[in-house]
């Protein structure tokens, strides 16, 4: 990056706050942990005008600008986020952290357990949606937020927007859930399964304590991104970027990369077994799997989302089969029954899942609509 | 606000629960909002018609009613509303039957393929009739059921739809003396306000 392009928030500084104790759901107590997060635009004197991006499976805090003038890539959802854009930062003031559990920064699995003075690594306790909110509320605390405008989120973000709705109906004034889904389906958590198995096979997955035995299962991670990438997009967009095209033009012998779509796994696959921690892969998606607002309301969405008092919108893209518009529309049908404010709307997007996070317009114009109105609302 | 809907905002009781198919761009419940504190969801298929609602303050599904109204319980709304889009959908009958299932009581608007200048239009000119309420061409129109007053009471009387109220109007929303006595003839749209015949509303 040479210059800082238009409409992006321009270099951005990592922060860090302390916390603690806090006991998870599963009972266990972390004494002592770290959140890192990033904030973009200006809270204003009211503090009313705050926004929370929760990030999905493999994301994290740096959602929009740049790290240096180095950097050539922006955060995750920079297509999003900036001034003038959707989420306008000229107008709100952004918050978007590292999950508890995670792997860039935050205490996870890679972070050293006090009492051992090893890394966590398999030991880290099982987090759920619900603690990742509990966590973001004491950041809201911090900040001296006392409630945010709006809670945005794509996929297992969505799932920490509507977890919010139900646990802190007072601090929370919109709930913006995208790709999303009120748990997963049996077909979603056996996608799951299959990556989390790739992991802990892989022989350099040492029960889970690889980085004390000096590797790491880049193998199984890279099978678990591979598999993930696929049900991220839809049939139409594989065809549309690879087709079947062969790298030698012909058929060829041995099992080199021969068709184009192999090669992009691949490559998607061991970039991110370069980045991402095994342990984190396996604890978000535990999280994912887990994910039941409606369990603790006798298995019943209605009772659950009667919990909220905040506003919702309700994204789902066409060829998404990961987080099919179905499961939105459950999550719909299920507000309107508890008489809560919804707009939902279904995107007629070619890109599968991933269509949450591209530059699809009828779903940015979208977006910048709904979010107007919240802007207004805290006087911005 | 369009005159049609004002009409039809006079029906509704406040404090209602109201479904509008066919919402448009959430004229009729921003209305019934702020003026009947009526709680209402509008539904619409067209993206730019769903970014007017969210600009109005109204709740808003996208969802083609092709697709029907599986989606809700039985008797989940206090009045189901659709405004000129009867004739638009692939099954009226389909429609009705299923917004007076979920629905109390239904208020239903169509144009009027019985009036008078359609008649003399067919008659005079031998093809199918253009007017002021009927503006399309018949290969281009999006109304692919019309239908008469006459036509719709037969298919009520069939399905066992209860007709509680019916007034007609003209090109103008206004309720004449000659409208009054020949509807079917003179009449442009009709309100139809509907119920169960086996009178749970």
């Amino acid at each position: 990056m040479k210059i800082v392009p238009p409409h992006s928030v321009g270099v951005v500084v990592p922060q860090t706050a302390q916390f603690g104790p806090i006991d998870l759901q599963c009972g266990v107590r972390l004494p002592h942990f770290e959140i890192v997060y990033e904030t973009y635009g200006q809270l204003n004197a009211d503090r009313t005008n705050a926004v929370l991006v929760c990030h999905a499976l493999s994301g994290h805090h740096h959602a929009a600008g740049y790290h240096s003038m180095d950097d050539d890539k922006p955060g995750w959802w920079d297509v999003c986020i900036g001034p003038g854009k959707p989420i306008d930062t000229n107008r709100l003031f952004v918050v978007s952290l590292n999950n508890l559990g995670g792997c860039h920064g935050s205490t996870g699995p890679r972070s050293t357990d006090p009492s051992t003075g090893d890394p966590y690594g398999p030991t880290f306790p099982t987090v759920t949606v619900k603690d990742w909110v509990r966590t973001q509320a004491m950041l809201a605390d911090t900040l001296e937020i006392p409630a945010f405008a709006a809670i945005i989120g794509g996929s297992l973000g969505g799932m920490q927007a509507m977890q919010w709705a139900i646990d802190f109906p007072d601090r929370i004034r919109h709930a913006l859930l995208i790709a999303c889904a009120s748990k997963l389906s049996a077909q979603n958590i056996a996608f799951n399964e299959i990556a989390r198995q790739a992991i802990v096979t892989d022989p350099e997955f040492h029960g889970g304590n690889y980085i004390k035995a000096g590797s790491n299962p880049d193998v199984g991670l890279r099978l678990a991104r591979m598999l993930g990438h696929v049900t991220y997009l839809s049939d139409y967009s594989m065809g549309d970027r690879f087709g079947r095209e062969l790298k030698s033009g012909d058929i060829a012998s041995g099992h080199d990369v021969e068709f184009q779509v192999e090669s992009y796994l691949r490559y998607q696959g061991s970039t991110f077994s370069k980045v991402f921690d095994a342990n984190t892969y396996l604890l978000m998606t535990r999280a994912l799997d887990y994910f039941d607002p409606a369990r603790d309301y006798g298995d019943d969405l209605v009772k659950a989302l009667g919990q909220a008092t905040c506003k919702f919108l309700v994204v789902s893209f066409s060829t998404d089969w990961r987080f099919a518009p179905e499961r939105s529309d459950e999550i719909i049908d299920a507000l309107v029954a508890a008489r809560k404010d919804v707009v939902g709307a279904n995107i007629d997007a070619a890109h599968g899942h991933d269509s949450f996070l591209l530059q699809v317009p009828r779903y940015l114009e979208l977006l910048s609509t709904y979010l107007d109105r919240v802007a207004a609302e805290c006087g911005q | 606000m369009r005159e049609d809907l004002r009409i039809i905002a006079d029906l509704v009781e406040p404090g209602a629960r109201v479904l509008d198919l066919g919402c448009g761009n959430g004229e009729l419940l921003a209305h019934l909002q702020s003026n009947k504190d009526v709680r209402g969801y509008g539904m619409d298929i067209d993206p730019q018609r769903i970014n007017a609602c969210i600009r109005a303050g109204v709740n808003v599904i996208e969802h083609d009613l092709n697709d029907g109204l599986a989606r809700f319980p039985d008797a989940s709304f206090d009045m189901v509303v659709m405004t000129e889009t009867l004739q638009a959908v692939r099954r009226p009958d389909l429609v009705l039957t299923e917004m007076l299932r979920i629905g109390g009581e239904c208020i239903v608007t169509f144009p009027n393929f019985g009036h008078w200048v359609c008649r003399v239009w067919l008659v005079t000119r031998g093809r199918m009739p253009m007017a002021r309420h009927l503006p399309h061409n018949w290969y281009d129109t999006p109304n692919i059921h019309l239908c008469t007053f006459a036509d719709f009471e037969r298919l009520c009387l069939e399905t066992g739809i209860t007709v509680i109220e019916r007034f007609a109007v003209d090109s103008g929303y206004r309720s004449r003396r000659m409208v009054n006595r020949f509807p079917n003839l003179f009449g442009t749209t009709a309100f139809y306000r509907l119920g169960r015949a086996d009178g749970e509303t």
